[in-house]
């Protein structure tokens, strides 16, 4: 509504005279002047990533609903490191730290499933598949351009991705990825949900690749730069592992395979395959818990303690500040809708009276209703405007309380293989004590019994076993201590950076 | 005064005239809602045709009646009811009018028992449109009404004005609620916010504190700008549908006194011969008459007179709302340099 009407003169506190100059404040052409001084940060003509977005609309009339949660994530520009943000920012740092230049997800089309038949023709189950495509930021010397990579994927091969990395990176925090959907595949089709979820996988990648370890991971670079199928092995569901679990346990409990092998020991118990593990696992935490024994080992860093008390505190503040966040937009937007229809009252009032006209006082009334009408009605998109932006960034506090997620599941790597350890060395312990018991026995035998002496050698063959997987538990343990420093910083920062934005877009409620 | 079932609240009156048929310059009474009612009641009952004054509404939920928001408002609008009779060139002569302004309890107590007149139930409103039972089933006509387009006109204006502003009349109400609601909202945001800069420390503890200052600060300008459009928006916009119901009322006056005047009119059309019917018939003709020429009178003044009210109304509503746009603007204005120099 850019009219080239001059600003009415601002009247004096009590205008007794004329009537027909109301003074109305601001009026659009001041609202112009505001416009042009819109955020950089939102204007989708300068983001160099080709992403299909749908342009974020600045003008203040274009305005038909009022938006949900879901118009706004679908239509916002994405998540570009590459923006014209001011560049010193820590985002920015990390995003010059990337090793990818480009990511973006597009194209969602649907395929049928290869594997199923169908009674009737055509209606086979079928898939969205999303092009995924990516270039390396390629190295100073000697980069003749960047090699650029499109292969498809469809959701369940970022869902293998995301297992694949967990497992990989425990202790690190790990970026959440979108949610599965348990819905009819009807909804699945619908394309506001499509369009979420693009967005939403592609901002996904962008936080995996900004991450300093996962940036630089196999798996990132094989899942982006691969063609055709999914490269990663996928995830085993937990009714078949139970299953494999449960025909080794026998053999364990015989004794045959007693000890879990170093590679196996890295993984947390929980999911994995070995029962027995887990039955000992338990025990121990339950004795470390309510057995008031002292376990070997104790989570002892202080500072990790300080911090994630701390963490523990900043989530508690983050969700109150997201739920208030929350009711503030649905304030905001109860109160844009109610000045809209008030706005509309005035109008049909205008029209009525306008229409029935018998005394000039009512068309001097009928006049001023209708500009009351007007600036009411103005004032309503301004509001909605404003409320578009500010679901924006006061969504960010929604993600963060989504890497609390990941920061649990940090703490819960942690933990496990803090218990792993703490097993292990019980069981170590146990051991020695067997051994020294035995060769006690055997030095009281004539002869050393043969029986025994095997009994022994085993047993020690046992100990170094342990030992191994010990050691191996410990430097994964120590490996999780280390990773998880590094995010929460910059974590924190980050907040800061995109609440400004918030500040500026508040700025703009300026339509009277 | 005094409490529970029977408490009400009085009213002081003052009066300051330099009229001769006051017993003073200057006088001071104190006088209670259903004081006030009497008045509007003689009024209505002595000058068919005028639009009466209308008053606040008369019932009220009971927690609501004390509130100091509920008492203020009756207050303004009992002020308004009564130097609104002031400057109306025929009800400020009335002799009720005088004695309700100057007479003590006791004359006050005895002037009301003299009740005898019959009051204005809102039955009336209806019996504009409904037959009475009776007469249909006793073969009777319909009551007639004028025919006359400009009666039609102006009956179908008032009733359509009457939908349109109580239309508005709730909007405005609306809003008011939203304020309050936007105001909360921003008060309990403000408090979360620095608490969870108090997380973080250092500077952006300070700047997420100035942000959630800012929140707390506009919430209450927000409740503040909800008082004034309450005060200030909204009731002027209800005292136009009240006035427009006065309207109403008289309408049905007028209605009455047509009939009367058509029934007699005809009677005495068939008995020609009868000297007193014919002097009735008469003077419930000049009567409507009366009526008609009185109220072509009232509406271009009602006409006028709401223009300057609502006008005025306008006028504060939009100077409440800019004057909180700007202060929102200048509020978030200054928090930005502060936010930019912190994540820089």
């Amino acid at each position: 509504m850019m009219s080239s009407a001059p600003p009415p003169p601002n009247l004096p506190a009590d205008a007794d005279g004329d009537m027909e100059s109301l003074p109305l404040a601001p009026t659009a052409s001041d609202y112009a002047s505001v416009s042009s001084t819109f955020d950089p940060l939102l204007s989708s003509a300068s983001l160099p990533t080709p992403i299909a977005a749908a342009p974020f609309p600045l003008s203040p009339s274009s305005f038909v609903d009022p938006p949900s949660y879901a118009d706004v994530s679908a239509s916002s520009s994405s998540f570009s490191p590459l923006s014209s943000a001011p560049s010193s920012s820590p985002r920015s740092a990390r995003a010059a730290a990337c090793e990818y230049a480009l990511i973006a997800v597009s194209d969602p089309t649907p395929e049928a499933e290869p594997a199923a038949t169908s009674l009737v023709p055509g209606s086979a189950p079928t898939y969205i598949s999303y092009l995924v495509t990516s270039a390396r930021r390629s190295g100073g010397a000697g980069g003749g351009g960047e090699r650029r990579y499109a292969v498809r994927r469809r959701f369940r091969d970022f869902v293998t991705l995301a297992d694949r990395l967990a497992e990989s990176f425990r202790g690190h925090f790990v970026p959440p990825r979108p949610d599965k959907n348990t819905v009819e595949s009807q909804v699945m089709q619908r394309d506001e949900f499509v369009a979420q979820r693009r967005a939403a996988l592609e901002r996904y990648l962008w936080r995996l690749a900004e991450h300093p370890a996962i940036g630089a991971s196999d798996e990132l670079r094989v899942f982006l730069q691969a063609e055709g199928k999914m490269p990663l092995p996928t995830s085993t569901d937990v009714a078949s592992r139970m299953l494999d679990g449960a025909a080794r346990l026998p053999r364990q409990l015989m004794g045959e395979e007693a000890v879990a092998a170093p590679q196996e020991v890295v993984q947390p118990a929980k999911g994995g395959r070995d029962l027995l593990r887990i039955f000992k696992e338990l025990k121990q935490s339950v004795v470390s818990d309510w057995g008031g024994v002292k376990p070997p080992l104790v989570e002892e860093d202080k500072e990790f303690l300080d911090k994630k008390q701390k963490l523990q505190d900043w989530e508690q503040q983050l969700t109150s500040a997201s739920q208030q966040a929350e009711a503030l937009v649905k304030a905001q937007q109860d109160m844009g809708e109610t000045m809209g229809a008030l706005g509309l009252a005035f109008i049909k009032l205008t029209k009525f009276e306008t229409e029935e006209a018998m005394y000039n006082s009512q068309r001097i009334r009928a006049a001023d209703s209708k500009r009351i009408a007007t600036a009411a009605v103005k004032a309503s998109r301004a509001c909605r405007d404003l409320n578009t932006q500010t679901v924006k960034y006061l969504d960010t506090l929604h993600e963060h309380l989504g890497i609390m997620l990941s920061v649990h599941t940090a703490f819960s790597d942690r933990a496990s293989a803090l218990l792993t350890v703490q097993t292990l060395m019980s069981d170590l312990a146990s051991l020695q004590l067997r051994i020294e018991k035995l060769e006690a026995a055997a030095s009281k035998i004539f002869g050393g019994d043969k029986t025994r002496h095997r009994k022994v050698e085993e047993l020690r063959e046992t100990i170094r076993a342990t030992e191994d997987a010990k050691c191996c538990a410990l430097r994964e343990y120590e490996r999780i201590k280390a990773a998880y420093a590094e995010k929460i910083v910059e974590g924190w920062e980050t907040v800061a950076e995109e609440t400004s934005g918030y500040a500026r877009r508040s700025d703009n409620n300026l339509a009277w | 005064m005094g409490t529970g079932v029977q408490a009400y609240i009085s009213y002081r009156v003052i009066t300051k005239t330099n009229l001769p048929e006051f017993e003073g310059p200057e006088k001071i009474v104190i006088r209670r809602y259903s004081d006030f009612e009497w008045l509007h009641d003689r009024l209505s009952e002595k000058y068919k045709g005028i639009f009466i004054p209308s008053l606040p509404e008369k019932n009220a939920v009971e927690k609501f009646r004390f509130s100091k928001e509920f008492i203020e408002l009756r207050r303004r609008a009992l002020d308004l009811f009564v130097n609104r009779i002031a400057v109306h060139p025929e009800l400020k002569q009335s002799e009720d009018f005088r004695i309700f302004l100057q007479a003590d309890e006791e004359k006050m107590d005895r002037a009301r028992s003299y009740e005898t007149g019959i009051f204005k139930k809102p039955s009336d409103f209806l019996q504009m449109f409904k037959t009475k039972v009776s007469d249909v089933v006793l073969g009777k006509e319909k009551p007639v009404e004028e025919s006359s387009p400009e009666y039609e006109k102006l009956k179908n204006y008032i009733f359509e004005l009457e939908n349109h502003l109580a239309e508005a009349q709730k909007q405005a109400f609306r809003l008011v609620k939203r304020h309050r609601e936007l105001g909360q909202s921003l008060a309990d945001f403000g408090k979360a916010i620095k608490l969870l800069g108090a997380c973080e420390g250092d500077s952006l503890e300070k700047v997420f504190s100035e942000v959630g200052s800012k929140s707390e600060m506009l919430s209450v300008k927000l409740q503040k700008e909800a008082d004034n459009l309450l005060f200030n928006f909204e009731e002027p916009l209800k005292d136009y549908v009240r006035a427009v119901q006065s309207i109403k009322a008289t309408l049905v006056d007028r209605a009455n006194a047509f009939r009367q005047h058509y029934d007699l009119y005809r009677e005495k059309e068939y008995k020609e011969h009868n000297l007193y019917l014919k002097a009735d018939s008469d003077e419930a003709t000049k009567r409507f008459e009366h009526i008609v020429a009185v109220m072509n009178e009232e509406l271009a003044r009602f006409q006028e007179q709401k223009t300057a009210d609502i006008g005025l109304a306008f006028h504060e509503f939009a100077k409440g709302q800019a004057k909180l746009a700007k202060d929102i603007a200048d509020a978030w204005r200054g928090v930005l340099p502060k936010l930019e120099a912190c994540s820089s």
